[in-house]
């Protein structure tokens, strides 16, 4: 075999090539391509060339209507000096916190209450109700609760002594109230999420931490929160990346106002994209935002370690 | 000793009355949509800090479902406004379940050639499909948006399944990550019978793997039942409406001030029965499936 003969060479070309003919095309191999063929035409027309295309729409000024023409990079130099769009990151942030740690805390909270005092299925499904319903509902629950005239909890408050809010529709309380209506959606999720995590953690652990002393604090405090951070960061980033994009209970409540309080960045995008008719400027602003969605998901990952609980 | 006890149970009692609070916080908004949506329109005003309807009745819930004629609706103090409440339903029901169906089936293909079968360009393919987890919805919606407007398929059924129809990056990891453990003798086995890779996939994995399947089932099920950027976007038209869209245009379409907030809550409620029906019906699988999500 490894006598080499001109005769050989010169047949070793076709040889290779035919093994890798004989690779692509025998019998296993065509099987998996027809089993992956369905996904993979939905992948290469809805993920694979959108992302390309929304790269090369943002070089373009495009309004649908003419064709679109190449402007390089002057919807990202025109974004840099747009306040509009700094004030959609601001608006976006300043949900984001006020949203993630109130919603991830009374989550916790509410995972260890259950551990503590009922494994019932019932509670659970109670907590999870609000998740089950869309955002839209929930939206529309919460625009009538918090209505100024006539929503329950100014009655509720009323009787409490307090004057009358508006809520959605001030400019200073909109954006905290769409947070706190997101955060009665997910807290019962993210808390059944942390409540899988609590089921997971060995039992003997509690019980030497309580021969040794320790009190509820405690206990949480060293056992549960450092051996429940794979779930802390599952929860973090994928609430911090919704965050990001909320989009649909701004549609149904305040559709970016009063002025642009809640205008976020993709209701920005949508606009741009959707009422202005401004394709090029939109993909652009959202190729923004994915690159942002990028480093935080890294940086989260990095900073609480992902991959590993403190068990090991 | 006995302080330690009397201090246990006084926690104990704390426990449970947070636990109590936070169902009661859970809970009484969707009683007052109820509520709200048994008040007839012209109590509307005068019951708003009761807990309960003042002469419950159904008109609302009649008059959402264009069950009574505008007459008799303007008869009763409110607008002739009415969403087409069967319709929206009956579309949610086509688009979640012509999704659910298509792409649980293609991804479950798609995961069993990725877990099983050896081919050129598996990991590459397979590592394209996880990076497609990451990407902003909105960045792949623009283009996604302009072609199925090029196509023609705005305000169609195909145009509101296509992006999600033939596969979905999450099923097809999260099926894989399942076959990947299935013990390989038993495919062995099926081959010395004779089988093809097709009869093995659909007479072998497919029903061994029945529970993480109903749970992507159910998964799928509920992000599709919710789901409203792309049903938004692609079929704003009254026939394809789903019943996210068809709420979001009822609120924004009525008046200025004076919404109709019986009709609304009425709408609202009726969205809400299908998820009480699927708590009831299959509850502890939902949970199940909701907690598994979370876990790796």
């Amino acid at each position: 075999m490894h006598v080499s003969t001109p005769v050989t060479h010169t047949n070793n070309r076709p040889k290779s090539q035919k093994t890798i003919w004989k690779k692509l095309f025998n019998q296993e191999s065509l099987t998996a391509w027809l089993f992956i063929l369905p996904s993979l035409i939905g992948f290469v027309l809805f993920y694979a060339l959108p992302s390309i295309r929304a790269i090369q729409i943002s070089f373009t000024n495009w309004n649908l209507l003419r064709a679109p023409r190449y402007i390089g990079l002057e919807n990202y130099q025109t974004l840099l000096t747009d306040p509009k769009f700094w004030n959609a990151m601001k608006v976006t942030l300043l949900y984001v916190i006020y949203n993630i740690p109130l919603q991830t805390i009374i989550a916790l909270f509410m995972a260890v209450v259950m551990d503590r005092v009922t494994k019932s299925m019932l509670v659970r499904g109670i907590f999870v109700l609000p998740y089950l319903m869309s955002n839209v509902i929930v939206a529309l629950i919460w625009l009538w609760m918090l209505d100024p005239l006539l929503g329950f909890v100014n009655v509720v408050l009323g009787y409490l002594g307090i004057a009358d809010q508006s809520f959605f529709g001030s400019v200073k309380q909109a954006l905290p109230t769409i947070a706190g209506v997101n955060i009665w959606r997910h807290m019962g999720f993210n808390a059944l999420l942390f409540y899988a995590g609590i089921q997971s953690i060995p039992k003997n652990l509690y019980e030497a931490a309580t021969i040794d002393g320790a009190n509820e604090w405690r206990m949480f405090r060293y056992i549960t929160l450092p051996l429940l951070r794979p779930v802390t960061v599952f929860v973090l980033v994928t609430s911090v990346v919704g965050s990001f994009q909320i989009f649909d209970t701004i549609a149904v409540t305040t559709q970016g106002g009063p002025v642009d309080a809640t205008r976020v960045i993709v209701w920005y995008i949508y606009q741009n994209a959707f009422e202005f008719f401004k394709m090029g400027y939109a993909t652009a602003l959202s190729v923004v935002l994915f690159l942002i969605l990028l480093i935080i998901t890294i940086i989260q990952m990095r900073l609480l370690r992902g991959d590993s609980s403190d068990l090991a | 000793m006995n302080g330690i006890r009397q201090r246990i149970t006084v926690g104990k009692v704390f426990t449970w009355l947070l636990l109590i609070a936070l169902i009661l916080i859970t809970l009484i908004p969707i009683w007052i949509v109820l509520k709200t949506a048994l008040t007839p329109q012209k109590a509307l005003f005068s019951s708003v800090s009761e807990l309960f309807p003042q002469d419950p009745t159904l008109f609302n819930f009649r008059r959402v479902l264009g069950m009574v004629s505008s007459e008799e609706m303007v008869a009763a103090g409110g607008s002739a406004s009415s969403i087409n409440f069967l319709r929206s339903l009956w579309n949610s029901v086509i688009f979640t379940g012509l999704i659910v169906v298509a792409q649980t089936f293609f991804s479950a293909m798609a995961a069993y050639a990725f877990a099983r079968l050896k081919f050129i360009g598996r990991e590459v393919i397979f590592f394209m499909y996880l990076s497609a987890l990451m990407i902003p919805t909105m960045v792949l919606f623009i283009p996604n948006f302009i072609f199925i407007k090029n196509i023609g398929w705005l305000n169609t059924y195909a145009g509101l399944v296509a992006p999600f129809f033939l596969m979905s990056p999450f099923a097809v990891f999260f099926l894989r990550q399942f076959f990947m453990g299935i013990p390989a003798a038993l495919e062995e086995a099926a081959k010395l019978d004779g089988s093809s890779p097709f009869g093995t996939f659909w007479r072998i994995i497919l029903p061994i793997s029945r529970t993480p399947i109903v749970t992507l089932v159910i998964l799928t099920s509920i992000n599709m039942w919710n789901e409203f950027l792309w049903p938004f976007l692609v079929g704003k038209e009254d026939n394809v409406r789903v019943l996210t869209v068809a709420l979001q245009f009822f609120r924004t379409q009525t008046p200025q001030g004076a919404p109709d907030w019986t009709g609304l809550m009425a709408g609202t409620f009726l969205s809400i029965i299908p998820i009480f029906i699927l708590l009831i019906v299959l509850g502890r699988q939902v949970i199940n499936s909701l907690q598994f999500s979370g876990l790796k």
